[in-house]
């Protein structure tokens, strides 16, 4: 297979990832976010899996394996059975419209493509545009965080910035098995606080909505 | 230029407008077969057209020359702009005048006519479809246009023949960007041919409908050349998408009689997958409420831009 194929196909595969972080952003029930972020799982897993056929690394394949496994079917999964179980409103409220939180989503490609494209001039070019990529994926996560009042959509947006971190390891040669374990482990225990958490909040408040949480931090009164 | 390009931009002319009421009627027979109904034959849209043109004209009293002339220009121009798109062949006698940028403009022109008709009449139907129409296409056009600024940078061309030779040649490969435009093309098409999630070209229900609010008060044969139009578009559509992002089997200039066999038959499978994923399409997704087509249709023109920015990124490394 040509170098240019596996460049072309590489470069594909993450757009198609940072294409589900638009798609993210662009979802308006809680249901159809959730199995978004199941696609962009699984489209980060099939990234992991061809980075791992053209380095020839094999243990890229137990990181495809974990994000195919843990975040493109547990935690939607556990997500889903939380927003069913403590009857959140099924809507995703947003602190902006999604019309100008798209636009602003492309300023954060163009500025991070700006970014990495500059800084990174001695790396090979499937490293570098596979960097713009993630680290695009990883603002865009950033502004869901941002733009969401809900917790349960605000976890989505930290899960899929952690995609885009995933992305970003696995462009990049020689990055130990043990790192990337470790990461998704930490996201999985991250997931079961937020989860225990969510409890919490909804027993205080009758809500998720974190704007409850200002007045008890004494932002406002 | 010589007899054979002559003769098959004539037999393409002629496919673009004599084929279209069968993709219409063939994705209106899938569409039905999906939800359980047995539906009409897919040869029923001609017998439609014909029986529209053997009835007599009823025109309102307030109707200005401008209602009478604009289904001719709308189907003159929508008929024109479909001729100009390679179908299954690329030796056309009016290749070198066919440019995305002329066809937006051609479309654009029909846009505006057939607004001007739903408003010449004064009723409110025609002027709220007419309203509809208008913020779709400030929409749509854009990000038509910017997925045509895309294959521009990526190829060097505007014109249709020129992307489909580079395309063939193996200069594009696998690209993001062409991935992004199609997808944004896509979204636009839609649009456009008002099919499902923007309008329900099946419906009269007064809040819903665009095309047909702005064609209600059309009769006989002027509503048979607007329904042409509008069936003319859709093949349009479908043989512009499948020239540019599907051009295999297409025949260049150069190859015989066998060539254009080959084009042939691959241009038909062509349109009939595209008109079969458009029905698929059009059963599992449900209408979109109005306040939304911004977000639609802005989805498409972000996913063009970002087919420009991806461009630069490849081009950089």
């Amino acid at each position: 297979m040509t170098i240019a194929l596996q460049y072309d196909t590489a470069h594909l595969i993450g757009a198609m990832v940072l294409l589900f972080g638009f798609q993210l952003l662009y979802q308006r029930r809680i249901k159809a976010v959730l199995s978004t972020f199941a696609l962009q799982a699984g489209a980060l897993s099939l990234a992991a899996a061809w980075q791992a056929y053209i380095q020839n690394a094999p243990h890229l394949y137990v990181t495809a394996a974990i994000a195919l496994v843990f975040k493109a079917f547990f935690v939607p999964f556990a997500l889903n059975w939380l927003v069913k179980r403590l009857g959140i409103h099924r809507s995703v409220e947003t602190a902006l419209g999604v019309g100008p939180t798209m636009l602003i989503g492309v300023v954060l490609v163009a500025l991070s493509i700006m970014l990495v494209l500059p800084v990174t001039q001695g790396a090979s070019a499937l490293t570098r545009e596979n960097l713009a990529l993630a680290m695009s994926v990883v603002l865009l996560g950033l502004l869901m965080m941002i733009t969401r009042h809900n917790a349960v959509t605000q976890v989505v947006g930290f899960m899929a910035l952690e995609n885009g971190l995933i992305l970003a390891a696995v462009g990049v040669k020689g990055m130990p098995l043990v790192v990337e374990m470790s990461v998704a482990f930490s996201v999985l225990v991250a997931m079961i606080l937020f989860g225990i958490f969510f409890f919490r909040i909804r027993e205080r408040f009758d809500s998720l909505e974190l704007h409850y949480l200002e007045t008890v931090r004494g932002d406002r009164l | 230029m010589t007899v054979f390009s002559i003769l098959w931009q004539v037999l393409q002319t002629l496919i673009c407008l004599l084929a279209a009421p069968l993709v219409t009627g063939f994705v209106r027979t899938i569409k039905a077969r999906l939800v359980g109904r047995q539906g009409p034959s897919p040869l029923q849209p001609y017998r439609d057209l014909i029986r529209l043109l053997h009835k007599d004209l009823v025109l309102a009293e307030n109707a200005s020359w401008l209602f009478r002339i604009a289904p001719y220009v709308i189907f003159g121009f929508t008929w024109m702009a479909a001729a100009l798109v390679p179908s299954f062949t690329t030796n056309l006698v009016l290749i070198p005048a066919a440019d995305l940028i002329t066809l937006v403009a051609f479309l654009g022109v029909a846009r505006f006519m057939i607004s001007l008709a739903g408003l010449d009449i004064g009723t409110s139907f025609g002027g709220l479809g007419a309203s509809r129409e208008m913020l779709i296409a400030s929409l749509a056009e854009p990000a038509m246009l910017m997925s045509v600024f895309t294959l521009a940078l990526l190829t060097g061309t505007t014109a249709p023949a020129r992307i489909i030779d580079y395309v063939l040649a193996g200069g594009v490969g696998l690209q993001v960007s062409m991935g992004l435009t199609l997808v944004s093309l896509l979204l636009v098409a839609i649009a456009e041919n008002g099919r499902i999630p923007i309008d329900n070209p099946a419906t009269h229900l007064e809040l819903t409908m665009v095309h047909e609010a702005m064609v209600l008060e059309y009769t006989g044969r002027h509503l048979a050349l607007i329904e042409a139009a509008a069936m003319v578009r859709l093949m349009l559509y479908i043989s512009l998408i499948s020239c540019i992002f599907i051009p295999w089997g297409i025949s260049q200039s150069g190859k015989g009689f066998e060539g254009i066999l080959i084009g042939l038959v691959s241009y038909g499978a062509k349109v009939g997958t595209l008109a079969a994923f458009l029905a698929v399409f059009e059963t599992v997704i449900a209408k979109m409420r109005v306040f939304r087509y911004a977000d639609f249709l802005g989805g498409a023109l972000l996913l063009s831009l970002l087919a420009t920015l991806v461009l630069y990124v490849s081009e950089a490394v």
